[in-house]
């Protein structure tokens, strides 16, 4: 816990010191009659944020800190699962422009259900062909939001002819 | 006599046959969304937002209001039945809920929440429409420099009664602060914060998009790490019969529920309390009050009733200063309020002048969606024991698809959905390592607010920064926010002055 709270918190200083860099980019002084400028506003917050998580990260040397004992990482067993779905979710996000919404999110239902659920193979293809057919039916045809199709858009065609 | 003409004027907007149909809908899912564990209804509200743009905005409010009434319902269920709360909300209900289930009574027991959820949502809702309208008043005298304060009062809140580590919520308030800022000066018009040069960062970052990230991409990570087992569901029988028992053994905690929901309305619109707190003042209220407090604890029947009116209650009165004032008492509110923004209402005493059938609309709602909460909630418990059995799994898996959908389908932009996922990472990380999420989010939403009626207000006096303690209302908010940020370090005065004159052992 404690070397996971001093990483976070000198990332957190990072982005701070990030934020501040770009808020520079307006004024970050008083303007003469009007007050802040454009870019105080975010650059002061940020200069607050870095104060408190350097006092996060220096309070985590004395014997002040809170939670010293407490285990960041709880089970072995737990991280492959958090990566796995993580690294799923942006595979699935990086897919979708290319392969269409739908192909991405079937493949996602199918790991997902198969790999972390261990579900059997009816069940994951209920859920596999329904989720899509639902997807269409609410944002599509009712919302008339189209989703990313990517190389299946003329797969879609006839169904667009049907519903619009 | 005024607002009861204005009450049943909401009454016929919410008894439209499309509200009625909303409420049952939105109260249904709601009672599901709160009675899985991990899942409350900051959650339910956050997914589902997306979802509404397919009604008009005067009933998409109420749906979103629906759900939330469901979700405080149906976090008592998974309490009782598998002894894990549905959300923090419902914490206090496992002390003696998981009891009475395991004592052979948890039909008992979910009629006592569901009743108990009743009264402190009608008692509730009672007190709203009452200080609904003093309240919008006194807002409507607000100026900029009022505004400001105000908000800054909300954020103090969370540094002296939040009980979060001190440093670690002014990291989260300034973060959400600062990610509020992304997008165009409120007053030049000049873009800022554009993070490597990305046209996405132009349109700023919705609200939306952090909730959704945060609050379900994030708990989906917490919860596969914190229920990888699946849970025993405790069966519950229930009968006309028990169901007549509940309702009498209610009818004896008259003075018990009646506290609970005063205390829970009140507690409820302080932006860091809210029903949690709520919840267990009301328990720790009603055992110290009880002639049998060691029976708490081993499933007494007022312990259950105790934190549901409470929870419920505040639930209620968190939605007070964000209609009134346009501060909202919670995180779940705090996305009500981002989502009236995007549907073209602000929120505040003008709402009330220029939309009364709106508001009127979603007070009246509120009684409606109470009493088809106690009703669906008793009705379908059969049901829930039967969901409560539903792998973790598919629930996890069809959360992640209504995210990134949910998150693409209002700007249309993969940018958001990264951000989403980003967001979620990065939440769970935050949350793991004790960071509070809920001043982050209320951040995001209060930001271009507090950052638009600082500047107007120095604007407007020429740059003097007195007029924030020049101004009466304004200088009491701003005295309470030096008092709310100076309590930690009262408290810790006191505590080590009482620690050096007792007596050494």
């Amino acid at each position: 816990m404690l070397a996971a709270d001093r990483i976070i918190a000198v990332a957190l200083m990072g982005l701070s010191l990030y934020f501040m860099w770009h808020a520079t980019v307006l004024p970050i002084g008083w303007v003469e009659g009007s007050g802040p400028g454009g870019g105080s506003f975010p650059f002061w917050l940020s200069a607050i944020m870095l104060g408190a998580s350097a006092i996060v990260l220096l309070r985590s040397f004395t014997r002040a800190a809170p939670h010293k004992n407490e285990k960041f990482i709880p089970d072995a067993d737990a991280i492959p699962q958090i990566l796995g779905v993580s690294g799923l979710l942006i595979a699935t996000i990086a897919a979708t422009p290319l392969v269409g919404a739908y192909v991405a999110l079937m493949a996602f239902l199918v790991f997902y259900l198969r790999i972390f659920g261990h579900h059997g193979w009816l069940l994951i293809g209920i859920l596999t062909i329904a989720t899509p057919v639902f997807l269409f039916f609410f944002f599509e045809v009712t919302l008339k939001i189209l989703l990313p199709k990517g190389i299946t858009e003329p797969l879609f065609i006839p169904l667009y002819a049907q519903f619009f | 006599m005024e607002i009861l003409a204005l009450l049943a004027e909401g009454f016929a907007t919410s008894l439209s046959p499309l509200n009625i149909m909303i409420v049952l809908i939105g109260v249904t899912a709601g009672l599901f969304i709160g009675a899985m564990p991990g899942l409350g209804s900051v959650n339910g509200v956050a997914i589902v937002l997306p979802l509404t743009f397919i009604v008009p905005p005067s009933s998409a409010i109420i749906l979103l209001a629906a759900i939330y009434y469901g979700a405080m319902y149906g976090g008592a269920v998974s309490s009782i039945l598998l002894g894990i709360p549905g959300a923090s909300t419902a914490v206090a209900t496992t002390f003696d809920g998981r009891p009475m289930a395991q004592k052979g009574e948890a039909g008992l027991a979910l009629i006592a929440a569901a009743v108990a959820s009743f009264v402190g949502g009608t008692i509730s809702v009672i007190l709203f429409t009452i200080f609904a309208v003093p309240l919008a008043d006194l807002a409507l005298a607000f100026g900029p420099a009022e505004e400001f304060a105000l908000v800054l009062m909300a954020f103090t809140t969370f540094v002296g009664l939040g009980g979060d580590d001190i440093f670690k919520t002014i990291v989260m308030i300034s973060l959400g602060l600062v990610l509020s800022t992304v997008g165009l000066d409120l007053i030049s018009g000049q873009p800022r914060l554009i993070f490597f040069d990305m046209p996405g960062f132009y349109s700023g970052i919705s609200f939306l998009v952090l909730a959704i990230g945060v609050y379900g991409v994030g708990e989906v990570l917490y919860t596969i790490e914190t229920s990888r087992t699946s849970p025993a569901v405790t069966p519950a029988r229930l009968s006309f019969a028990e169901l007549r028992a509940g309702l009498v053994r209610m009818n004896r905690l008259w003075r018990t529920m009646s506290f609970g929901s005063v205390l829970g309305f009140f507690v409820g619109m302080l932006p860091a309390a809210g029903a949690t707190p709520a919840a267990l003042m009301s328990y720790g209220m009603a055992k110290s009050m009880s002639k049998k407090p060691e029976t708490f604890g081993r499933g007494n029947i007022e312990g259950v009733a105790a934190p549901e009116t409470a929870n419920n209650a505040a639930s209620t009165g968190s939605l007070l200063p964000m209609l009134t004032l346009g501060i909202p008492g919670s995180p779940t509110t705090a996305l009500l309020l981002g989502g009236m923004v995007m549907w073209g209402l602000v929120p505040g005493p003008m709402l009330f002048i220029e939309s009364p059938d709106f508001v009127w609309g979603l007070i009246s709602s509120l009684y409606t969606a109470n009493l088809a909460a106690v009703l669906i909630n008793i009705a379908l418990i059969p049901i829930f024991v039967w969901a409560l059995r539903m792998p973790f799994s598919v629930l996890c898996a069809m959360v992640l698809v209504l995210c990134i959908v949910g998150g693409f389908a209002p700007s249309q932009k993969m940018h958001d959905v990264w951000l989403i996922a980003v967001f979620g990472i990065a939440g769970y990380v935050l949350r793991k390592a004790d960071y509070p999420l809920a001043p982050l989010v209320l951040a995001l939403v209060l930001g271009p607010l507090m950052e638009k009626s600082f500047r107007q207000a120095l604007i407007g006096e020429q740059g003097n920064i007195l007029v924030f303690v020049e101004r009466p209302l304004s200088a009491l908010f701003v005295a309470l926010s030096v008092l709310f940020f100076l309590l930690p370090i009262i408290k810790m005065v006191a505590r080590r002055r009482s620690k050096s004159t007792a007596p050494a052992e």
